[in-house]
């Protein structure tokens, strides 16, 4: 019973009373704390950096920047948030709600596109809608055209493309997160709604979507998150975001102070979006049905003949967009290179990949069990913020992020082989910089928002009484822990190490800025190849990223659907 | 409660490490090591390394890095590994200068071997190559072959350029050189005139440009001279060919100061733990060998006086290339920057 709700984390009304009988945990907050220092301290170096200069960048960015780009990408994200609702809910709804033949094989193929990264589709979309991308040259072809001037087509390279792009690969979380809710938690009450005469639709507009808001607004938090952040897709569609402004004051003036200002203005769109998120969520407490409650399944509206076709047709559409285009054109482009299969640095950019993304996982997924349990242990208001602030860095563009943490952890590297040679008369030398260490730290901080969220709504739904009970009864701190919670934390757990997998195995921003010599993944392996302009000879690699993404992609699915069984 | 969180917390991150550090890289200072941080694609610059290592016998250790490479190199401090820094555009080169992540070299083979206008006065950064920022034009619909930077504001040309990001560090060194050359003021006016005839939002990379007048959307665009000997030579998608055929390449200001070129070059790190070996590779980059192997690869034109440029670049035509300093440029990249930005080039024609 996981959804990947990005945690309110208040706690209970009856907490405060209860704490008093609590016995403290000094050392379990102590690891807590030192944990989120860990996690934050990117975050506060990029902070610190920002302060560092007056802002001498700011008449330029106010006056002939910030406008503009703050506009597109509040454009952006209505776009992004209104698109993943709308598909993510109506596929949710689609799959719950209705029985049609290939219901099942949808079911789970509408997660596919979160095994494809976005500034990969972003080219794959580019190619696709190009004047002599498929499509174009199909139209031309059916209608006779000659020339451009003939027909309207709608330019791809725009902010509504770039909109359409991540869409595309980022509704699966709202269609993860909402399926869950209206598979158990509407259940009941849609039954009661029935039974007293609703139609169907009117239960699905007066009951089933309000009871499913906490969701959905976790999954566009999520979705949004992912959008601000994104780097590669906008900039090859020529969209002037925040983030790109980052990278042009950074790279072109010179000025990482000017670029880490932006970032902090960014931080703060993030933070309101999270307020907004937890509005929306306003005393709306998720639930547990009991677990008896669960076993029966919801009856489904069996359709046939055109109405069938209809609805598999309305499934298959956006895995067509998210997961078919960029299949299609790398697909291509792979065919024509199928030697590269054989490259040994391929597989080399494989298993390192698949080392990145385990270390990753069970790095990000721990940091946001020790977090969490300590929130659940002090029901400490403070704790319950700061672990919500810890996962902001998902907001941020990975390379600033990755840059904070390059330079903190080159600080700490340095001071201990100032000490060392100071002291001990030898050179340490730079310890975590430039070391796998580093890469897995960073994409653990990253991808700490997707740990937190799923493991949280698992822990939340746990009745705080349960492992008091169990310690009632004789156990200890620690077993009550192991054999009560962490069992029953087990499907929430899973799902958080298959989002961090398959995010970590797309990641290039931080990856490439703090790895060590001749580390490849398979993003910075596309990279790589791509860098010259020439996307083509990385479409091998760029198989390899979605051909990896899927196994635990189909899993997570499967996985959701076992949960909620439960 | 919290030993089992402990426990769990350090097992995993353990595993983590355990993961990391397996495959960590080779100790950074080894005998017979040059570790190079390069922003210039792996592909391109291992033909050139492993020609290097078979001659001299030091191995070579790479890190590319798309964004951030002085940042790092800053970081890192007199614990960097870095040895030599490789990258394109005249402004990363000054802007690793500026970081202070360099060292200057007086070398004698490096200074004979390199014209002093591909040099920083004080030997910070080195030019290997150069390429021309040159116009593509429509063979169909463009009847001129001559052209200057100054005549893309010329209102006859409305709707019908396409570039790449203006904010791009080409495009930027570009506009930095019409700076230089016209003053901010004029320069401003020019940029406006550009943008006005614009026939769409700049975006996509050089390629895209040259893509595009194939496709009719416009007539003239802007793109270095080795993307059309890699659209040309590109076998396997061989529609690229047809691109590159549909363009022909006007060298701008040809009559008077001459084009605008970059460069792609060389520096070496502060704190460089094998300098020797260093020295030795910047020399060997600087060299025949290194240099034909630029010219025959990547399209690009040697620095090395006499060393002859590729057959499909030889097409063009000769290259008369401006002579003003690129140290000089580079000094009016953040005013380019800035003025892209005012100028709303990146908006498109429309707004």
């Amino acid at each position: 019973m996981t959804s990947l709700t990005l945690g309110d984390s208040l706690p209970n009304p009856e907490g405060s009373a209860r704490e008093a009988r609590r016995p403290s945990h000094p050392v379990a907050l102590i690891i807590a704390l030192i944990t989120a220092a860990i996690v934050l301290l990117p975050i506060a170096t990029i902070i610190a950096v920002a302060l560092s200069s007056g802002g001498a960048d700011w008449p330029h960015l106010v006056r002939y920047v910030l406008p503009q780009a703050s506009r597109t990408t509040a454009v952006l994200l209505a776009l992004v948030a209104f698109g993943t609702a709308f598909i993510g809910i109506g596929c949710a709804w689609l799959v719950v709600a209705y029985d049609f033949p290939t219901r099942r094989l949808l079911a789970w193929a509408l997660v596919l596109p979160l095994a494809v990264p976005p500034y990969l589709a972003a080219y794959a979309f580019a190619e696709f809608f190009d004047y002599v991308g498929p499509l174009q040259s199909m139209i031309r072809g059916i209608f006779g055209f000659q020339s451009r001037n003939q027909y309207w087509f709608p330019e791809i390279r725009s902010t509504g493309g770039a909109a359409l792009v991540m869409v595309s690969v980022t509704f699966p979380y709202v269609y993860l997160t909402t399926r869950v809710v209206f598979l158990m938690q509407g259940r009941n009450i849609a039954d009661v709604a029935r039974t007293l005469g609703a139609a169907p639709a009117r239960v699905f507009w007066r009951v089933l979507l309000p009871v499913a808001r906490p969701a959905i607004a976790a999954g566009i938090a999520l979705v949004l998150m992912e959008t601000i952040n994104d780097i590669g897709a906008v900039e090859h569609l020529g969209v002037r975001t925040l983030t790109l402004s980052v990278y042009s004051t950074w790279l072109n003036r010179g000025s990482l102070e000017g670029a880490a200002q932006i970032a902090l203005v960014m931080l703060l769109l993030v933070i309101a979006l999270l307020a907004a998120e937890r509005a929306a969520r306003s005393r709306q407490r998720f639930h547990a049905p009991r677990a008896t409650q669960m076993k029966s399944r919801p009856p489904r509206i069996r359709l046939s003949g055109w109405r069938a076709a209809a609805a598999a047709f309305l499934g298959v559409i956006p895995i067509l967009f998210g997961f078919g285009i960029p299949l299609l054109i790398f697909g291509r482009y792979a065919l024509n290179r199928l030697e590269q299969i054989m490259d040994p640095k391929l597989a080399q950019a494989f298993f390192t990949s698949l080392s990145v993304a385990l270390a990753t996982a069970a790095l990000t997924v721990g940091m946001a069990l020790v977090l969490l349990y300590a929130v659940r242990l002090s029901r400490s208001r403070k704790m319950a913020v700061l672990v919500r602030i810890a996962s902001i860095g998902y907001g941020l563009p990975g390379t600033i992020l990755a840059l904070g943490l390059l330079i903190s952890l080159a600080r700490f590297d340095n001071f201990v082989d100032a000490l060392a040679r100071e002291y001990a008369g030898f050179s340490t030398g730079l310890i975590f910089t430039g070391s796998a260490v580093a890469v897995v730290l960073a994409c653990s901080i990253r991808f700490l928002a997707l740990a937190e969220g799923a493991v949280h709504s698992g822990l939340e739904k746990l009745p705080p009484h349960l492992d008091e009970a169990a310690r009632s009864l004789g156990r200890s701190a620690a077993s009550s822990t192991l054999t009560v919670l962490l069992p029953l934390l087990k499907p929430a757990i899973l799902t958080a190490c298959i989002l961090v997998f398959v995010d970590t195995v797309k990641e290039l921003s931080a990856t490439i800025l703090l790895r060590p010599f001749g580390f490849n993944t398979l993003a910075t392996f596309v990279y790589e190849n791509a860098s010259r302009g020439v996307v083509e000879d990385g479409a091998m690699a760029a198989l390899v990223i979605i051909a990896t993404s899927i196994a635990p992609v189909i899993l997570l699915s499967g996985a959701l659907m076992r949960d909620r069984e439960a | 409660m919290f030993d089992t969180a402990f426990k769990l917390k350090t097992g995993l991150a353990a595993l983590a490490l355990m993961a990391g550090t397996s495959f960590l890289a080779s100790a950074a200072q080894a005998d017979g090591v040059v570790n190079v941080y390069t922003y210039r694609e792996p592909g391109l610059i291992q033909p050139l390394l492993d020609a290097f290592t078979k001659k001299t016998g030091i191995k070579t250790e790479v890190l590319f890095l798309n964004q951030g490479l002085e940042d790092r190199i800053a970081a890192e401090g007199q614990n960097s590994p870095a040895d030599v820094v490789l990258t394109v555009d005249i402004g990363r080169l000054v802007n690793v200068k500026e970081k202070g992540v360099t060292q200057p070299v007086d070398d004698e083979v490096i200074n004979a071997n390199i014209p002093q206008e591909f040099r920083d006065p004080e030997g910070h950064w080195f030019g290997l190559t150069t390429r021309g920022r040159v116009v593509y034009a429509s063979k169909e619909r463009v009847q001129q072959d001559e052209i200057t930077y100054e005549e893309l504001a010329d209102p006859k040309w409305k709707g019908k350029i396409c570039m790449r990001s203006g904010q791009h560090m080409y495009n930027i060194a570009l506009i930095a050189s019409m700076i230089a050359h016209h003053g901010e003021e004029k320069a401003e006016e020019w940029l406006k005139g550009v943008k006005a005839n614009l026939a769409r939002k700049p975006d996509g990379g050089d390629r895209d440009q040259a893509q595009a007048i194939y496709a009719g959307e416009c007539d003239i665009g802007l793109g270095n001279t080795y993307y059309v000997g890699l659209m040309m030579t590109n076998e396997k998608e061989p529609e690229q060919k047809e691109w590159a055929n549909a363009i022909k390449v006007l060298f701008p200001n040809a009559n008077d100061r001459g084009t605008h070129v970059n460069i792609s070059g060389m520096a070496l790190a502060k704190y460089s733990p094998n300098k020797e070996n260093a020295l030795k590779l910047m020399e060997f980059l600087s060299g025949h060998e290194a240099q034909q192997l630029y010219a025959e690869k990547n399209n690009e034109y040697p620095v090395m006086p006499g060393v002859p440029v590729s057959e499909v670049v030889a097409s063009f035509g000769k290259i008369k290339p401006d002579t003003l300093s690129l140290a000089e440029i580079a000094k009016y990249r953040k005013a380019a920057s800035e003025m892209v930005d005012r100028v709303g080039l990146d908006d498109g024609p429309s707004s």
